[in-house]
């Protein structure tokens, strides 16, 4: 343990030393709840660069912000027409998908990151997907069409340019959250890149809940199926009892 | 003012569904009948997970069956002995329905059957209730002293064995008939999330002989047990019941259903059913055209494995 801490101070203090800029970040909100009345939530998501030496003169700054859902499996099932009526035919499943993506750079993608380091750290939409071993052959239009849906859901967005970035320094960024959000840890990465290298990157947890009614509710109806579903028609029976005497009395 | 639904996870329009509960309650006062059929068709539209609509529908016809019920039970115009029989029928179609339905859930087809078993028996239902009505309306206008025209033979029903005698209904019949229809429109139950009032009625006056008067209450009691059982079955085996979107329908339900028995009083039977024909031919309509025209989206996403 104490190794371990010993190993990783020193380290720590090797990186400080070996990267000239690091990234120092702060977000408006570290956790979300869904209320009953839950419309979605905005995060700002904003940080400076610290700097132990001046910034190199030949290369631009770039800050790329990405908000992660909870991944989750996901079958994507394609429509084909059969006996004149389209019904579901091929299908893929996807072992992790994160359940909300969301990818902010200062400049085109293509500019802000490599093909390899994106690759490496999984930060463009199609690369956060992970579905290997499936055995359909197009298995690329199944991921496409799962970030489209998606997309036009607000589940996935991709916002170039949507980081401002300060004199070098300040950056700044929001990211909309939309309803229907999935309940998890939703972790923020922050990436400082170099002619599309990473030159620094940070991570941060935003936890999302669903709490009082709805927290309640949602426990009851998977942690007591029977429970729940008696409770439900004691509601169901009070409900149609009491608008028969109350219209019974309004006649009378 | 938009509202979160804990189980099907997705924010809707409270007053939307307040105003669509108030609606079908409308409808379903003025005409008699439970209103599942139209109202699980409305909930997939505005975008609630086609097993939460069903399941959800499910646990709002109990409450709905179970005011109408209170109001025949004081009339005496509940046969409780076949209610029993039909139920019998009912609960073990609705177990047979539920398993059906969580196995389409995993092979990803309940979409489909769902709107397919919506297709064919609202086209059914419609397009024999608008011809039948549209005959009563030229009869009427023709002769008003007509009589209806007599019940017809039941030849081949009367031959089967295991009779029982149905004294409110004034009945001497096998129970296999009861016990079919009931079964049948409690598989319906599960699978299409209605109470199936829609198919009863008719298969009890034209099928099993029952007088008119004692048809509806008779019906809205065995479906308050099917729906019930339907509605457990479906939170035991695929979470699928929400508890709010419940209670928002149920609200604008009560309330709609109380308007449209006043509206319907202005009305005569015969352009009451011609209204509710074309009504369900529409609906049908809607989903068979989903059905047949190229969607805009050929994927959708799913939930692997197990059904929730």
């Amino acid at each position: 343990m104490i190794r371990a801490a010993a190993i990783l101070l020193t380290w720590a203090v090797l990186s400080a030393q070996a990267a000239a800029e690091t990234v120092v970040a702060g977000l408006s909100r570290d956790a979300i709840s869904i209320t009953t009345n839950f419309e979605g939530s905005e995060i700002l998501i904003f940080g400076a660069v610290s700097r132990t030496a001046p910034p190199p003169p030949d290369s631009e700054l770039h800050v790329i912000v990405t908000v992660e859902g909870p991944p989750r499996p996901v079958t994507v099932r394609r429509k084909a027409r059969r006996f004149g009526i389209w019904v579901n035919t091929d299908a893929i499943e996807v072992d992790a998908a994160p359940t909300f993506y969301a990818v902010a750079s200062t400049a085109g993608f293509a500019t802000v990151m490599t093909a390899t380091e994106d690759l490496r750290r999984r930060v463009s939409i199609p690369t956060a997907i992970r579905a290997v071993g499936t055995n359909v052959g197009d298995q690329d239009s199944f991921i496409q069409a799962l970030v489209r849906i998606r997309t036009a859901a607000e589940l996935y967005q991709f916002n170039e340019g949507g980081v401002t970035l300060r004199d070098q320094t300040l950056f700044d960024t929001s990211i909309r959250l939309p309803a229907n959000l999935v309940e998890g840890d939703y972790r923020t990465r922050i990436f400082l890149t170099r002619d599309g290298e990473v030159i620094d990157a940070l991570s941060q947890n935003i936890t999302v809940r669903k709490v009082g009614l709805e927290r309640w509710i949602y426990n009851l109806a998977h942690d007591q199926p029977l429970a729940y579903g008696i409770l439900s028609l004691a509601i169901a029976i009070a409900a149609g009892w009491l608008a028969s005497a109350v219209f019974r009395y309004l006649r009378g | 003012m938009q509202i979160y639904l804990p189980i099907a996870e997705v924010s809707v329009n409270a007053f939307l569904l307040l105003g669509l509960g108030g609606i079908v309650g409308v409808l379903s006062g003025m005409f008699g009948v439970g209103g599942g059929f139209l109202m699980t068709p409305l909930l997939f539209f505005i975008g609630i997970p086609p097993a939460v609509a069903v399941a959800t529908e499910a646990n709002q016809i109990v409450a709905s069956s179970f005011s109408g019920v209170l109001a025949h039970l004081r009339r005496k115009t509940v046969d409780l002995r076949m209610g029993t029989v039909l139920l019998v029928g009912g609960l073990v179609g609705a177990a047979i329905g539920v398993q059906i339905f969580a196995a389409l859930t995993r092979i990803g087809q309940v979409d489909l059957l769902v709107r397919l078993s919506y297709v064919v028996f609202l086209g059914i239902i419609g397009s024999l209730m608008f011809v039948e009505s549209v005959r009563a309306i030229q009869r009427a206008r023709a002769n008003p002293e007509a009589v209806p025209a007599p019940r017809r033979q039941r030849g081949w029903i009367d031959a089967l064995p295991f009779k029982m005698r149905f004294r409110t209904s004034g009945l001497y019949i096998s129970v296999i008939p009861p016990l079919l229809v009931g079964f049948f429109v409690g598989v319906l139950a599960a699978i299409m999330g209605v109470g199936g009032g829609f198919v009863m009625v008719p298969a009890m006056i034209y099928l099993l002989g029952m007088p008119t008067k004692v048809v509806v209450g008779t019906s809205l009691f065995q479906i308050i047990f099917v729906t019930g059982f339907a509605t457990l079955m479906h939170a035991t085996t695929n979470f699928t019941v929400d508890m709010v979107l419940a209670v928002l329908l149920l609200v604008g339900g009560v309330l709609g259903a109380q308007i449209g028995a006043r509206i319907g009083v202005y009305l005569k039977a015969e352009q009451l059913r011609v209204l509710l024909a074309i009504m369900v031919l529409a609906v049908c309509g809607k989903l068979a055209f989903d059905l047949l025209v190229m969607p805009s989206e050929l994927y959708s996403l799913g939930t692997p494995g197990a059904a929730h």
